[in-house]
């Protein structure tokens, strides 16, 4: 009981960057009808937006320290970051450690910024050209955003913790009666897990209640008539294709402290996202948040020694394997608009 | 009874006509075909450096064409000579190699078999690369000393851990100056043992690939004969980027060690969970729960930042060593970089150098005879101490380093400490180990 209850817990980890991911693919799917393959480049620059804040805030000035000597035998250089100087020493620390949430702030008008001038740049010239076309520009921005980020932070993971009081883990088991460290969590899964419920909660909430989310919905369903009501349907599109990028930006934001930022980490996840999207059926919010814990908890399942010990290498296929399953018996996935890859 | 009479004039005579009589065919051939591949004709010779240029390991690839390039500015007469200065065999003096002007081209391996092969085949081919050297996996290792032997050129391995390079994949035109896990195992398991104690339970998590089985087996072996025990070994996907789900039913298994035969991006990962988790913070069978790296690498520990604190593992060799060459190439490195070498590019300038020294000394750029200078080859003055080129195997037999993460590092280089320098003798084993058994050295191409 316990070993599921934690393979449980870990799922929904998993499942909730999966979930964030492919939401953001399926409101830029939903709403410009367009597969985006750079939303996993989109997940890795939210990351380094992390990164870069923790660049920023650590900016130092070098004091030279004459009792001790650097790896050539000169006097060695201890840098001091400008925080330290301006807010003191206790409260430069603090903020420095509290680097990633500050990101969240810093990370949202950036993505914003980027999805914009993505769509706006590139991708409004592609929306009539066929799907094979669309991958294909959007998988070569991708390789292109990948190696920028190469160039400027190097091909080594970057550690990025979360703050000290997120550090270490929670005996999960106790609370429920079981032994201690039968079921252990990190705080800061929990915090990611909290931050990914919060984020799919506040996109339904603005897609459902407010006229802008309606519009945007209305335009999901028929983009001609809502066009032809007079309403500037693009400029709303575009601003989707935005919050898209920052859904995909805040993901990986939060990710960074999980694991150290790396320029490949987008790709890592991409092919899974749209496994994600597709289970869930193409277009569909709820379906791509479903799938994407449903697929998180089962891959979850699969990494056990138990499982694996009857089928092994099933932690390496699980996904696929479910998603032919579902998309041999329900084309449409799991929460898809009915006609949707079914013809 | 015929009676024979040696005079000094004699022998020289007869020799004389003998060497001519040898000598004929090669003066008539030499103009028109060559004796071996790649047999360098103009005032230059063309190395072969293949190392990851894109993909996950670019920045030890990069660290590693560094330290080819302060290599070849040493051999060339350039900068303060490096370890030319300290290095044992004096036959090296800055004027290339044999007279000729050392130049290098470089290849990507992408950390891919296929890709480095592919590189290898058009620095031999294209470019008359006479040596091929550099990678960061033991597959690449692998796959490019095969290929290197098939070509006709020697391969001098850059970064490969996994016994199989020179056990059941040796091949007579590759060297490993790299250490290997066997000599992890036996260098770390003395020091877990005074540290941990002996009544230790282990839990492995191995990448699934040959140098993770290999990895595992050695430390497991090596484990287990001080005492230990080995609660289980789970095998992860190489291309696996969380490790929760596997690390999470590590306390609820008995074990109170964690040992993670990773590298790379797998070991940044699966470290940085584990502490995650909090099994540092735990107390399991009223032991510290530990967890062991057995492979550390500088650039490693840097992407696991603070989570490498206290954690053990080994090492080729570290920029902190207080030897005259370690010295040496520190400074030499640092002054042109600004930064300490990494042990990947340690060994890649050693192996650079190592060819070097050995075509001096046979006198020829010929695979077989360059071999056979290094086969049983010893050494000092590249770090790690008194080293022998093993002849049975083509490994490096020399120190190996234990080392642990640094409590308070000084700098962002100042990451790992060494614990001790375990002596050769202590890692050292029968050219038949179990470990190392099944293929053979096979003999020494040529080429053309």
């Amino acid at each position: 009981m316990d070993a599921i209850i934690l393979q449980i817990l870990n799922g929904l980890d998993k499942g909730s960057a999966y979930a964030l991911i492919a939401l953001g693919l399926t409101l830029i799917f939903g709403t410009l009808g367009v597969v985006n393959f750079a939303h996993g480049a989109l997940f890795m620059i939210g990351a380094f937006c992390a990164v870069t804040l923790n660049r920023i805030l650590t900016m130092s000035h070098q004091v030279v320290d004459e009792s001790r000597k650097d790896f050539l035998g000169n006097p060695l250089k201890v840098d001091v970051p400008y925080v330290n100087d301006w807010f003191g020493e206790a409260a430069g620390a603090a903020i420095i450690d509290w680097s990633v949430p500050l990101a969240i702030l810093f990370s949202i008008p950036v993505m914003i910024a980027i999805g914009v001038i993505m769509e706006r740049g590139l991708i409004k010239h592609f929306y009539r050209r066929p799907h094979a076309d669309q991958i294909l520009v959007t998988f070569g921005l991708a390789i292109v955003l990948q190696e920028i980020i190469k160039y400027f932070y190097g091909a080594n993971p970057i550690p990025t913790p979360a703050p000290d009081v997120f550090r270490g883990s929670f005996d999960f088991g106790v609370l429920l009666g079981f032994d201690p460290n039968v079921i252990i969590y990190p705080y800061w899964r929990l915090v990611y897990f909290g931050f990914a419920a919060l984020i799919v909660g506040a996109v339904f909430a603005f897609l459902q209640f407010t006229t802008f989310g309606m519009v945007v919905r209305a335009g999901m369903a028929d983009r001609e008539t809502v066009g032809l009501l007079g309403i500037n349907i693009d400029r709303r599109f575009t601003i989707m294709f935005g919050l898209a990028a920052a859904v995909a930006g805040l993901a990986g934001v939060m990710y960074a402290p999980i694991n150290s930022p790396n320029y490949h980490m987008g790709m890592d996840f991409l092919v899974l996202s749209f496994v994600v999207v597709v289970v869930g059926g193409m277009g569909s919010l709820p379906g791509a948040v479903l799938a994407g814990f449903v697929l998180g908890v089962l891959e979850s399942f699969a990494s056990m020694n138990e499982i694996k010990s009857i089928l092994p290498g099933i932690d390496q296929i699980i996904i696929y394997l479910v998603a032919i399953i579902i998309l041999l018996t329900r084309p449409r996935g799991l929460m898809g608009r009915k006609g949707v890859m079914e013809d | 009874m015929s009676k024979s009479t040696l005079t000094r004039r004699g022998v020289l005579r007869t020799g004389a006509v003998a060497g001519a009589g040898v000598a004929l065919p090669t003066i008539f051939t030499s103009s028109s075909a060559s004796a071996f591949t790649n047999e360098p004709t103009g005032g230059s010779v063309t190395l072969g450096f293949n190392v990851p240029q894109t993909g996950p390991y670019a920045d030890e690839g990069a660290d590693e064409l560094r330290a080819f390039e302060l290599a070849v500015e040493h051999l060339n007469g350039g900068g303060d000579g490096g370890m030319l200065n300290t290095f044992s065999s004096k036959t090296l003096d800055g004027t290339g190699i044999l007279g000729k002007k050392v130049e290098f081209v470089t290849g990507d391996t992408q950390t891919k078999s296929d890709a480095a092969r592919a590189s290898a085949k058009s620095m031999i081919e294209k470019d008359g690369a006479v040596m091929i050297s550099g990678g960061s996996s033991s597959g690449v290792a692998v796959a490019v000393q095969g290929l290197c032997q098939e070509a006709g050129v020697i391969f001098m391995a850059g970064l490969t851990h996994s016994n199989d390079t020179t056990g059941k994949d040796k091949k007579a035109n590759g060297f490993r100056h790299f250490f290997n896990a066997y000599m992890s195992g036996a260098a770390l398991a003395p020091v877990l043992a005074k540290q941990y104690g002996t009544d230790r339970k282990a839990y492995h998590l191995t990448a699934d690939y040959t140098w993770g089985w290999t990895q595992e087996e050695s430390i497991k072996a090596a484990t287990e004969a001080l005492g230990w025990e080995t609660v289980n070994t789970v095998k992860t996907p190489l291309a696996q980027t969380d490790f929760s789900s596997y690390i999470a039913p590590v306390l609820n298994s008995g074990a109170d060690v964690l040992i993670l035969n990773h590298y790379g991006g797998n070991m940044v990962n699966s470290l940085t969970n584990a502490v995650q988790f909090g099994l540092r913070d735990k107390l399991v069978n009223d032991k510290n729960f530990e967890i062991v790296v057995p492979l550390y690498s500088r650039l490693m520990a840097r992407g696991a930042g603070e989570n490498v604190k206290g954690i053990f593992g080994s090492t080729n060799w570290h920029w902190s060593l207080q030897d005259e060459g370690s010295k040496a190439f520190v400074q030499s490195f640092g002054t042109k970089y600004g930064f300490p070498p990494s042990q990947a590019a340690h060994t890649c300038y050693v192996q650079t150098l190592l060819y070097a020294d050995a075509v001096q000394r046979a006198g020829s750029f010929n695979p077989c005879e360059v071999a056979a200078a290094l086969e049983g080859f010893e050494f000092d003055g590249l770090g790690n101490g008194p080293t022998l080129y093993r002849a049975d195997d083509h490994q490096c037999f020399k120190d190996v380093l234990v080392v642990r993460g640094k409590e308070n590092p000084e700098s962002e280089f100042d990451l790992l400490e060494v614990v001790e320098v375990t002596p050769r003798a202590q890692v050292e084993y029968a050219p038949d180990h179990p470990m190392f058994a099944g293929g053979s050295l096979g003999s020494c191409n040529p080429g053309a």
